[in-house]
């Protein structure tokens, strides 16, 4: 692959300028080689934008490259340079290509990003490639084959043009074959790379078990290194300008393409620095706001037209420094902190500055010695952003009073005395409320602060939100309900603008798995389908910081400390660092998780993007920290799932605790992807019941029936909310109009919008386990449905087995409870949001079916009511109007009565314009078992959709499926966002 | 933090005459007894003074102030420097002079909030340790807030809406470096839930009956450990016991029957402050 990889590196450049109509044409009708082929002559050297997508496999695979593009672009200006507008072409072109094409051809790129080896030819190669991966990811694709083929053809032509190249082309198709016999499925990809790298390069080894980020980085340096010939000709390098925390300069030449992380690891050996995590690099964007730059992706995608000049920074502050291992890591905390305080950005009193000022004093000059030390020494400092000579003097003072304190001790108690500093560690960004009122967004270790002006307004905990989005120039928040409250919440902020928006979820998005996770989702793992932005972070969370920083296990590093001077100063003697030793090992602590595996599994996603909403579903471990499910687990529990599609559940006899740990979400929409994109129609394939399972189902059964008294109740409730949004957009699912619609927008990026579920989107749902894929398609045609599980951490979970036992259609061992006997019962889960059901579920009980509509406007503030409060109310332009239908016999009081929960699970799975989440509980209560089973189904469309047809198959759907249950209630919930027109 | 509560001085003022006539009062319902809010204050003074060893700066009284007593108000001191209010009730606005030249004296720096958009009364101001809690109430409006922000920028100031009382601390106080003196009332409850919201730390509370009884004085003083002054068993017998549940703490019952007639609380007498 590496091979391949270089080869399509340098091809790559070619590519952007292809015409869009030729693109267009070519996906469809012809393999996807061709295409890419075709359209590379025509591209000018603008870095693809598709590649630097391809970079990310977890994120931006299946997400076209318009959505890769916002992210990795840091200037939002329209008016950019001819590059840039050729690649926003190329985007919009790929708006009308079918999803999977997009997705190929980002794949494609992919690989070059990844080893950017010097030869030009094989387009065709990578389009190979991608095949292999779309093949080997999802199975059945079904121009894979061919196109293959025809590449390999291809590339062979060219091989025989090229007569320098023959050799390393042969040996990529060596290697590709030999990848493919060696990689069996799609989970093996990132195996395969690996393999890849070692015929190249003999230290691959070391590198595999490294993280696949540092190994892609590598890797086409390595083979670069091997091509000497190709490298002058096709590699193209650039200079960057790192700057240092102590403000010199330190300039490293990377290739064109080369990600984020290679840039950071080479400053990282620079300074000698093990303890990156809490590090990164930024650069400005051309309305000169901070971003930082993603390891996973290609520079020049990000920065755009930008210059290659970036600065070294915290990114993530160590709640407690004194945890970290190393005093150079303190040292570098400690320099960024001066500037922080500097500059203004960390505000303190003026004793805090004194006091800081002078540990920082005593860090760098020692015991302050009364000859030496005259009365200016100081002034080179800065300490404050205004500094006074009063300040000076009380700095002075202080600093007699350090005599003796080493330079790490003195750093380590600037340390203690800067993280009690109430903004240390706050990212602010500008933003307004609902009133236009500005306001600041903090974004910090433990949460999101809300301030205005210097005031704390609100907080949000990590744990007390349950998603985090952003659309267009908007950001939300959805809050987990207070114990009072039945109510979620959502609040909106206005920000300055789209990218600004963005970049502020994903700050949030970083920090929440930064600091509250053990380790970064694994989007392969995850199978929750992502709509929209991908992004989610793949370094080391503290956790894993902590733990690689206890394996330390170096001779205290040298280093000298230079630097709180005043900058000018600094910047003059900035000593000049010039790396241009390009194939230098990247450092092998690396840290991303995310290797090309992830590409696999963004089948489905480049159509979901079609859409333009990013929907992404989390796996329930955000709160629980623990939560961490395996492939097996996943599997496990597809298989679990398809199951429940067969059969209903039998009444465990007794509750089982320890189940609860067993359980697992899986996403039943597996299968459900292999199918090749078009495939309107996905439901059709289920998942065939585990034979397990039923036979454990069985067992449990006499004892059900042992007992006269237990009558199991089975209720279903079908929830169908929809969300039509006031945007342009095209309501069709269909690939193509979606496309249409990217096309439009494709220069503003306005649509681009994403969520973050900080856990399950908990709807509680009761028992049943039903399949949402079936629901989901009806509604998403076009779309290749991905089915998300996501498991509820809070929820206990019940083994699979007690909640598949039965056939689904064939046999009821229980008995049917007549739709009278369903109660109402509040599903006790744990988890937080199961109280929402309820809430958005207006049960009544009068005859026959009741309908009762209503117009909520959610309640955004909890926690301030007041006029102040008030003011912070959320910008939520939402009309919500919920309809209830509910089958005459309900029990209203059913509520009432908890009875014992024995069994708990929530499924929930995502197309294009749907998610639906399945929740099952099973209760006992009294003698009586009642399984339940709710379905939420959430359609989000641009334009109206037919509720009636929708709701109508969901019934249906649902009675087919659970033929011994009976559909007691049925709640449509529809929510308009009005149209707001802002950018 | 481990300051908290490590004072050395109290600043208080004598009683006018006409605190028991004149004072401002939310509720009129009986009359002040000027004997008996002479005795109370006092003993409150001799508290300070002779048990626990303070250095107490006596303000003259100013009869044209007849809330002059309540210093507390007039100034937020935290480490060694004070704000100046502007008090929310017109009438109290002179009584920081004095306030004002005690602390020069003292050597504190001086912040003056003298914005006239903003008002502030340092009832509403609840320091932890850790961070402020300003209530927003009829005497403290969110730009008086914005200047103790400023003024104290090390620490976080989270604003509470005050709905019912007259002051932040009219129901609530901190009774140990980590602990909050709650009261019973919806008011409180609710305003404490915003404190837990807006905070990163992790406050345990002590929940009393009687709201004003939620009002009481920590201090940590050398030799003596936690100190607090809180309500008696006469006028709130049942919060008293629930404050004599804290072991470790050193309890001095201190009547403030009179004074709570014009609003006034055990924090309100005093400022107090390390040197």
């Amino acid at each position: 692959m590496t091979t391949e990889a270089g080869s399509e590196t340098d091809v790559k450049k070619e590519p952007e300028k292809v015409p869009e109509v030729e693109q267009q044409q070519e996906q469809e009708t012809v393999p996807p080689q061709t295409e890419e082929q075709s359209s590379k002559p025509a591209e000018s050297e603008a870095p693809p934008t598709a590649a630097a997508a391809a970079d990310q496999p977890q994120e931006e695979n299946q997400i076209a490259e318009p959505q890769s593009e916002p992210e990795a672009s840091a200037s939002p200006d329209p008016s950019s340079p001819p590059a840039a507008s050729a690649q926003k072409k190329e985007k919009g072109i790929s708006r009308f290509l079918p999803p999977w094409l997009k997705r190929q051809k980002s794949q494609s790129q992919e690989k070059p990003a990844e080893s950017p080896t010097p030869h030009t030819e094989p387009i065709e190669e990578k389009s190979v490639k991608e095949e292999d991966e779309e093949e080997k990811k999802s199975g059945d694709q079904p121009d894979g084959g061919a196109a293959e083929r025809t590449e390999e053809v291809e590339v062979k032509e060219e091989a025989q043009s090229r007569p320098q190249e023959e050799e390393q082309e042969k040996e990529e198709e060596e290697k590709e074959k030999e990848e493919e016999k060696s990689v069996g499925s799609a989970d093996t990809q990132p195996a395969r790379e690996e393999r890849e790298g070692e015929p190249e390069v003999k230290e691959s080894e070391e590198k595999k078990e490294e993280k696949k980020e540092q190994e892609q980085v590598i890797q086409p340096e390595e083979s670069a290194a091997l091509l000497p010939h190709k490298l002058s000709k096709k590699m193209k390098m650039v200079v960057c300008h790192v700057t240092l925390l102590d403000g010199s300069q330190f300039s490293c030449e990377v290739e064109k393409r080369a990600k984020g992380q290679y840039l950071f690891f080479e400053v990282c050996e620079h300074l000698n620095l093990v303890e990156k995590d809490y590090f990164a690099l930024s650069f400005k964007d051309n309305a000169e706001q901070r971003c930082w730059l993603d390891p996973t992706k290609e520079i020049k995608r990000q920065i755009r037209n930008s210059q290659w000049q970036f600065a070294f920074s915290v990114k993530f502050y160590p709640p407690d420094p004194s945890q970290l291992t190393e005093d150079l890591t303190r040292y570098l905390l400690c320099l960024q902190l001066r500037q922080d305080i500097a500059s203004g950005r960390l505000p303190c009193s003026f004793v805090t500055h004194a006091l800081l000022g002078s540990y920082a004093l005593q860090a760098e000059l020692g015991d302050q010695d009364p000859d030496e030390h005259r009365l200016d020494y100081i002034s080179d400092f800065q300490f404050a952003p205004n500094q006074t000579k009063e300040l000076e003097e009380k700095v002075m003072e202080l600093h007699k009073s350090h005599r003796g304190m080493t330079p790490a001790q003195a750093d380590a108690q600037f340390l203690e005395n800067a993280k009690k500093l109430s903004m240390y560690g706050v990212d602010l960004h500008h933003a307004k409320d609902s009133e236009g009122v500005d306001i600041m967004l903090g974004v910090c270790a433990n949460g999101l602060l809300i301030y205005k002006d210097r005031l704390r307004i609100n907080r949000f905990a990590w744990p007390k939100i349950l998603k985090i989005s952003y659309k267009r120039s908007n950001f939300y928040i959805k809050i987990r309900p207070g114990e009072a409250e039945q109510f979620e919440s959502t609040v909106g902020f206005k920000l300055p603008n789209h990218r600004a928006a963005k970049r502020v979820w994903k700050v949030c998005v970083e920090h929440h798995t930064f600091f509250r996770l053990t380790s970064p989702e694994q989007p392969t793992k995850s199978k929750f389908l992502t709509l929209g932005s991908k992004f989610r972070y793949s370094g080391r969370t503290q956790a894993q910081a902590r733990q690689a920083s206890t394996l330390i296990d170096r001779p205290t590093p040298y280093f000298q400390r230079t630097s709180s001077k005043r900058i000018s100063r600094s910047l003059d003697g900035a000593p000049m660092v010039n790396i241009s030793d390009y194939s230098r090992a990247v450092d092998s602590a690396a840290g991303g998780d995310n290797g090309p595996a992830l590409e696999l599994n963004s089948d489905s996603k480049s159509k979901l993007r079609v859409q333009g909403e990013n929907i992404y579903v989390r796996h329930s471990n955000l709160m629980l920290e623990d939560l961490d499910k395996t492939q097996e687990d996943v599997l496990k529990h597809q298989a679990s799932i398809s199951e429940l599609k067969r059969s209903f559940m039998e009444a465990a006899p007794e509750p089982r605790p320890s189940q609860w740990d067993k359980r697992l979400t899986g996403s039943p929409a597996t299968t459900l992807r292999l199918q090749a994109p078009g495939a309107p129609q996905i439901s059709s394939s289920l998942p065939e019941a585990d034979r397990r399972d039923a036979s454990k189902s069985t067992e449990v059964k006499p004892e059900v029936n042992g007992q006269p008294e237990v009558v199991e109740v089975v209720e279903e409730t079908v929830v169908i909310e929809e969300v039509v949004k006031a945007k342009p957009k095209s309501p069709t699912p269909e690939p193509e109009s979606a496309a249409q619609d990217r096309s439009l927008s494709s220069d503003s990026e306005s649509e681009d919008e994403a969520e973050y579920h900080a856990h399950t989107p908990s709807i509680s749902v009761q028992l049943i386990k039903e399949e949402p894929e079936e629901e989901l398609n009806q509604q998403a045609p076009p779309s290749e449905p991905e089915p998300i599980t996501e498991t509820e951490p809070a929820v206990p979970a019940p083994s699979a087995q007690t909640e598949e036992d039965e056939a689904p259609n064939g046999h009821s061992p229980i008995p049917e409870a007549p739709p009278t006997e369903t109660e109402e019962e509040e599903p006790h889960i744990v988890n937080g949001g199961v109280s929402r059901v309820e809430t958005e579920v207006i049960c009544c009980s009068e005859p026959p079916v009741v309908k009762t509509e209503m117009v909520t406007i959610s309640d955004t503030f909890a926690a301030q009511k007041t006029e102040i409060s008030t003011k912070e109310v959320p910008i939520v332009h939402t009309e919500t109007k919920t309809i209830t239908y509910e089958a005459a016999q309900l029990d209203g009081n059913g509520d009432g009565e908890p009875g014992v929960l024995m069994t708990a699970q929530t499924i929930t799975s995502e197309s294009l314009c749907t998610t639906t989440t399945t929740h099952i509980t099973k209760t006992l209560k009294g003698g009586l078992s009642e399984t339940r089973i709710e379905k939420r189904i959430v359609i989000t469309g641009d334009s109206d959709i037919d509720h009636d047809q929708a709701l109508a198959q969901a019934i249906k759907e649902a009675k087919e499926q659970h033929p011994d249950m009976s559909v007691t209630r049925v709640v449509v919930h529809k929510e308009t966002e009005l149209a707001e027109e802002d950018d | 933090m481990s300051d908290f509560g490590k004072y050395t001085h109290a600043i208080m003022r004598a009683m006018p005459a006409s605190l028991s006539t004149a004072a401002l009062r939310s509720d009129n319902v009986s009359p002040v007894d000027p004997l008996g809010v002479q005795r109370e204050f006092d003993h409150y003074v001799s508290v300070l003074r002779d048990r626990l060893g303070l250095q107490v700066v006596m303000l003259p009284a100013d009869e044209e102030l007849p809330d002059c007593v309540f210093v507390e108000d007039t100034a937020v001191v935290c480490g060694s420097t004070a704000l100046i209010t502007r008090p929310g009730a017109p009438s109290r606005r002179s009584e920081t002079v004095a306030m004002k030249g005690a602390l020069t004296e003292l050597g504190l720096n001086i912040v003056e909030m003298n914005d006239e958009l903003a008002t502030m009364d340092g009832g509403d101001v609840l320091f932890t340790g850790k961070e402020f809690f300003v209530g927003l109430s009829k005497r403290t409006n969110q730009r008086g807030a914005e200047i103790l922000a400023n003024t104290f920028k090390d620490y976080a100031v989270s604003t509470i809406p005050v709905e019912e009382g007259l002051h932040l601390k009219s129901f609530c106080s901190m009774a140990g470096p980590n602990l909050i003196a709650i009261g019973s009332s919806d008011a409180a409850q609710k305003a404490l839930k915003v404190i837990q919201q807006m905070s990163d730390c992790k406050y345990e509370k002590l929940t009393v009956p009687d709201d004003r009884a939620a009002n009481c004085v920590y201090m940590n003083l050398p030799g003596k450990g936690d100190v607090l002054l809180h309500c008696t068993p006469e006028v709130f017998p049942e919060s008293t016991k629930v404050f004599e549940r804290l072991k470790s703490h050193m309890l001095i019952p201190v009547s403030n029957q009179e004074k709570m007639k014009v609003d006034g609380a055990l924090t309100c007498l005093s400022v107090l402050l390390r040197i």
